[in-house]
């Protein structure tokens, strides 16, 4: 049974989430088939495989962003802490403050930086100034954006580079105070040094939250992975340790994949 | 022939086009303002019509017109957003809103004067406002609402997805991220489509033809349940119906109506550019 390979190494580290046999439709169309996956706590989970595999599918299933598409389906459980996140009466609105998430695309909210990182926090009706000044200090110190930008605080966001965009996304997140972090491809659009201080601030994160990460390659995903779970076409091939599945991966196919022979 | 030619000669068509569609409107405006100016001065603008409106001042029918617009701004203001808002917004793809959207473009092609007649029927005789400016504000409303509609909604619409998602995704409701992002970004077109249709309003004849307008009534009104005069029906009336009026009363008349709807415009097109400035989107 898939799922059950890093189940030693789980050992150790407390399931965030699990994902109990799902399966998803899109327009008549299966995008996912009887996953199952635990997301450990405190750890990086690079989920990986080559486009249109379910990934970004599945990430957005864990905080219901995909509620607001029409003509779907899915069955199986999401349990976040013991919880099922599709149970009758889940305030959606306050598992999206759990699980936070970064788009592969930056985009700053109109505004200034300052409005960007206390958007979530503001609708969460914090009012406090001296606790909103604090959130921002903190969160932007989290996503290494701090020294950046701490004296262009009440700057347009549209100003900052491309990459100090994408840090400021993960500061916004992080303003919500989450107990997990979902990343699609937050470096696809970024250079390499951007990408390196991305990276950099992982590992930082992962010691707080359960992150969970789409890569935009498989060198950013052997890089960063703690976990590591390969997908491919709506089914979950392998997952478990990270340098296990990128150097001595059990299935034919994950190997072919990282090996650079498809995708 | 070769392609520089040939895209010369486009280029040259296409500016000929465009005179084609300038020329008529200056020689218009042109010929009311220069027939027209001579009748202009505070009295006109000023003072109520006397000596069988060949004399004195056009007063009443710019208030009158003025308050109209207001009044239809006042309902088909609020209402039109909001239904834009949801069919943006909230609607989904069924057969109902597909022929609400159905019914909001067939609205916009009714001539005015059967908005007139039905805004009679409904609102003067059955909900017995009588011949008022409620009466008239409201029948006008109507008649604006398909614009202000799917303008709004395409202002709407062309703000990308993504903002919405962000939204969501940090915890905001449905509402919240439509009222902080979407509604602020969506703006500048909502606004141009509310001018439109209001400047459409105030030149209208036929809708108020019924339901309020008055033929002639020297006075300024008190209350909504008031009939008025109206520029638009006041040029009417002194161009077809009353005999002997003198000519620079019926252009002046015209340039007051006209000078009205431009001045409005641009006030539009300032508050546009306004938001659009501080929109960075």
């Amino acid at each position: 049974m898939v799922g059950v390979t890093h189940v030693n190494a789980l050992d150790q580290q407390a399931a965030k989430v699990k994902v109990e046999g799902v399966s998803y439709w899109y327009a008549g169309r299966q995008t996912l088939s009887d996953v199952n996956l635990t997301l450990p706590d405190r750890a990086v989970t690079v989920l990986f495989g080559p486009a249109g595999g379910g990934k970004t599918t599945l990430m957005r299933l864990v905080n219901r962003l995909n509620d607001f598409v029409d003509g779907t389906r899915m069955t199986g459980r999401i349990l976040l802490d013991g919880e099922d996140i599709y149970a009758s009466g889940v305030d959606v609105t306050r598992l999206r403050r759990r699980v936070g998430m970064v788009f592969a695309l930056p985009l700053p909210l109109p505004g200034t930086v300052r409005e960007n990182v206390l958007y979530g926090p503001r609708l969460a009706g914090e009012g406090n100034a001296g606790r909103l000044s604090e959130i921002v200090e903190r969160s932007l110190t989290q996503a290494a954006l701090w020294s950046e930008v701490k004296d262009r605080l009440d700057g347009p966001a549209l100003s900052l580079s491309g990459g100090q965009q994408q840090r400021l996304c993960i500061a916004r997140s992080l303003a919500l105070e989450p107990e997990m972090l979902l990343l699609d491809e937050p470096t696809s659009g970024l250079d390499p040094i951007s990408t390196a201080k991305v990276e950099e601030s992982l590992f930082e994160l992962k010691k707080q939250y359960a992150v969970v990460i789409v890569p935009h390659s498989v060198q950013q995903a052997a890089r960063v992975a703690d976990f590591a779970a390969f997908f491919l076409s709506g089914e979950l091939v392998e997952c478990g340790d990270g340098p296990q599945v990128f150097t001595a991966p059990r299935q034919k196919k994950t190997e072919d994949y990282v090996t650079g022979r498809f995708g | 022939m070769n392609r520089a030619l040939a895209q010369r000669l486009g280029f040259a068509l296409l500016g000929l086009v465009s005179l084609l569609v300038v020329v008529p409107i200056l020689v218009v405006i042109g010929v009311i303002v220069a027939r027209g100016i001579v009748a202009i001065n505070w009295q006109f603008l000023t003072t109520m019509p006397h000596g069988g409106m060949k004399e004195g001042g056009i007063l009443p029918a710019i208030v009158g017109t003025l308050l109209l617009t207001l009044g239809t701004a006042l309902v088909a203001v609020p209402i039109g957003i909001g239904g834009a808002v949801y069919l943006s917004e909230y609607a989904r793809d069924t057969r109902l809103t597909r022929a609400i959207r159905l019914a909001i473009v067939n609205l916009a092609g009714i001539p005015s004067i059967v908005y007139g007649l039905f805004g009679l029927g409904m609102f003067v005789l059955f909900f017995r406002f009588g011949t008022s400016i409620l009466a008239g504000s409201l029948t006008l409303a109507i008649m604006t609402l398909p614009v202000i509609i799917s303008t709004a909604e395409e202002a709407l619409r062309a703000v990308p997805q993504e903002f919405r998602t962000v939204s969501s995704s940090l915890g905001g409701t449905r509402w919240q991220g439509i009222r902080n992002i979407v509604l602020p970004q969506a703006l500048p077109g909502i606004i141009t489509g509310v001018i439109l249709g209001l400047l459409r309003a105030a030149g209208e004849t036929a809708p108020i033809l019924f339901t309020v307008a008055a033929f002639y009534l020297p006075r300024l009104p008190t209350s909504p349940l008031d009939q008025t005069m109206a520029l638009p029906y006041h040029l009417y009336v002194i161009s077809t119906q009353v005999p002997g009026m003198p000519l620079s009363v019926q252009y002046g008349t015209a340039l007051v109506l006209l000078g009205l709807v431009l001045s409005l415009n641009i006030v539009a097109t300032l508050i546009r550019s306004y938001f659009r400035r501080k929109r960075q989107w």
